[in-house]
């Protein structure tokens, strides 16, 4: 496909590159793993097949030859030749018709997945962009006018399944699990962040989330000997301003981390516009991980092709 | 031994197992002794490891290794994770040219520790640096065993762009910038290899729990081996041996 009008961020991604955080190598990946493993199921591709991540407002494209494609994530009003196209559908495209899509109506993150899969090198073992880095991804960078995307060979037509798009409320509540470092928080730091109710900022990006709201109390420094810090981690500086780190968060950092965001819930932080409110629920590890199988088991039956809706 | 060894759950797919609350080489290397008996024995379910100055980041699947069974499966590992740090030393040697154009700050350091330039450089490449983690960048190696006489505080206000391959001293700490990035260190010299080189095989150079040692170069070796880099065919030094 060729790019005709970039949008503001847009870049390939994939699940991530894994196995490189111990070299100081960023994740990367999908901020909204979710969007993008149905939108990949939706097609018959592998659910981490590498897909275009369009941030806040979508692209125009040309697609140069047929293709079976699936938009996920956020709603960016998309029209096929001018004409409205439905969302988390598959849906056969010809060469020569084009896609366009404007500002996100609801969500920030949309998906635009290809049958066979975005077909950029595997660098590292991902295509997923690490922008810092400029590796991976379409050269590395974000994608611009004039670029042409290739996409694989599709495997299948799948054109007609469809699944019920998610939503995105203007309140969201995360359930996080307490660690690594609670014990650095007050008792009274560590009611507010499971009591009140923090707001999205526009200083959110792909590291991480900028909450605002009652600052956190530390019991000393908020510093800590610097580790290695998971997805879904939520950092608290001495600002005591909770970041909640995502797809591009550095591989170590030296603040405490009062919880980490569960996996299965992480996406509906990165769908999360700045204003959305956001409330963290504790819960245990044993939940977390019963939690987080139910949400797997979700994946796995549409991949054996159970579940779904057709046009 | 195993009783200051803390399980910190890192949300459903991580674990930091933390095996002290200090900076400190025999720690480190107990960090890196599980590390590497992991790597040695894959467990089925561990996607991937981040050894840090005291605590190792587990990244597992809990569909296939639920948390109680990851747990199990460390316990047996943590008694021996001591013992197999004490495998032989790897020590990477890293060419720098000192000082004029290369470290610009070196006079500055000079005069805050109270020595010639000559004795500044002779203690900073007198030492194997333990390497006790990276991350910050790709291949930024946070360094242990700077002699506290050349310690010298960061610049009150950061480069805005420091070139990649240069060698700094911040605070106690010294290392190399293996990107073009905005920094506040004191620049003592400049290596002309690589730490970071996407299109190598192996794209970093070093791992946690090697050592790094600094070794002066002129400028026209500098800019001889710079040329062999950039040609793709400088090797890197490196010695094993020794026990750590």
């Amino acid at each position: 496909m060729t790019i005709l009008q970039p949008g503001p961020l847009s870049t390939v991604q994939d699940l991530g590159r894994e196995g490189c955080q111990s070299m100081g190598f960023s994740v990367s990946g999908a901020m909204d793993a979710r969007a993008l493993r149905i939108g990949n199921l939706l097609l018959g591709n592998p659910e981490g097949a590498a897909a275009i991540e369009m941030t806040m407002a979508g692209m125009t494209v040309e697609f140069t030859s047929d293709a079976v494609i699936a938009l996920t994530g956020a709603d960016m009003r998309p029209t096929l030749n001018g004409a409205p196209m439905p969302r988390c559908t598959a849906v056969y495209v010809h060469g020569g018709d084009t896609l366009a899509m404007g500002a996100a109506a609801s969500g920030c993150r949309g998906y635009l997945c290809v049958a066979g899969g975005i077909d950029v090198p595997v660098v590292m073992g991902s295509r997923s962009t690490n922008l810092k880095c400029g590796l991976g991804g379409f050269e590395g960078r974000k994608l611009a006018s004039g670029d042409w995307v290739p996409y694989a060979a599709a495997l299948r037509n799948t054109a007609g399944r469809c699944y019920a798009p998610d939503e995105y409320p203007d309140t969201v509540t995360l359930r996080a699990v307490p660690g690594p470092q609670d014990d650095a928080f007050t008792e009274k730091g560590l009611a507010d962040f499971f009591g009140e109710t923090y707001t999205v900022t526009p200083s959110s990006d792909r590291m991480g989330a900028r909450l605002e709201g009652p600052a956190v109390g530390t019991r000393g420094k908020p510093d800590i000997i610097s580790d290695g810090i998971a997805a879904g981690s939520v950092q608290i500086p001495a600002s005591g301003k909770p970041i909640v780190l995502m797809a591009d968060r550095q591989t170590t950092g030296g603040y405490a981390k009062i919880a980490t965001v569960l996996s299965c819930d992480l996406w509906r932080l990165a769908q999360a516009r700045p204003g959305t409110k956001i409330r963290f629920e504790r819960v245990t590890l044993a939940a977390a991980q019963k939690l987080r199988a139910r949400a797997e088991k979700e994946y796995r039956r549409l991949a054996q092709g159970k579940g779904w809706s057709h046009l | 031994m195993m009783d200051d060894i803390r399980f910190l759950p890192c949300g459903d797919q991580a674990l930091a197992v933390e095996f002290g609350n200090a900076i400190d080489p025999g720690i480190n290397a107990r960090v890196c002794g599980l590390a590497r008996l992991l790597a040695e024995t894959p467990v089925p379910g561990i996607r991937e490891t981040v050894p840090t100055f005291r605590s190792l980041l587990i990244c597992y699947d809990p569909g296939v290794l639920p948390y109680k069974k990851l747990i199990r499966t460390l316990k047996p590992l943590l008694a021996r994770a001591g013992a197999a740090s004490t495998g032989t030393r790897r020590v990477v040697e890293l060419p720098v040219c000192y000082g004029g154009r290369y470290g610009e700050d070196l006079p500055d350091v000079a005069a805050h520790a109270g020595l010639s330039e000559d004795e500044v450089v002779r203690r900073h490449a007198g030492t194997e640096y333990l390497i006790y983690m990276l991350g910050f960048l790709p291949g930024f190696a946070y360094l242990g065993g700077l002699d506290p006489a050349i310690a010298v505080p960061r610049l009150s206000s950061p480069r805005t762009r420091i070139p990649a391959g240069s060698v700094g001293i911040g605070g106690e700490q010294t290392g190399v910038y293996p990107l073009d990035s905005p920094g506040g260190w004191r620049l003592i010299g400049t290596t002309p290899v690589k730490p970071y080189d996407p299109g190598r095989e192996e794209p970093i150079l070093y791992r946690a729990g090697d050592y790094i040692r600094f070794v002066p170069v002129e400028e026209r070796e500098f800019l001889d081996i710079r040329a062999q880099v950039e040609a793709g065919e400088y090797r890197v030094t490196v010695r094993e041996g020794g026990a750590v």
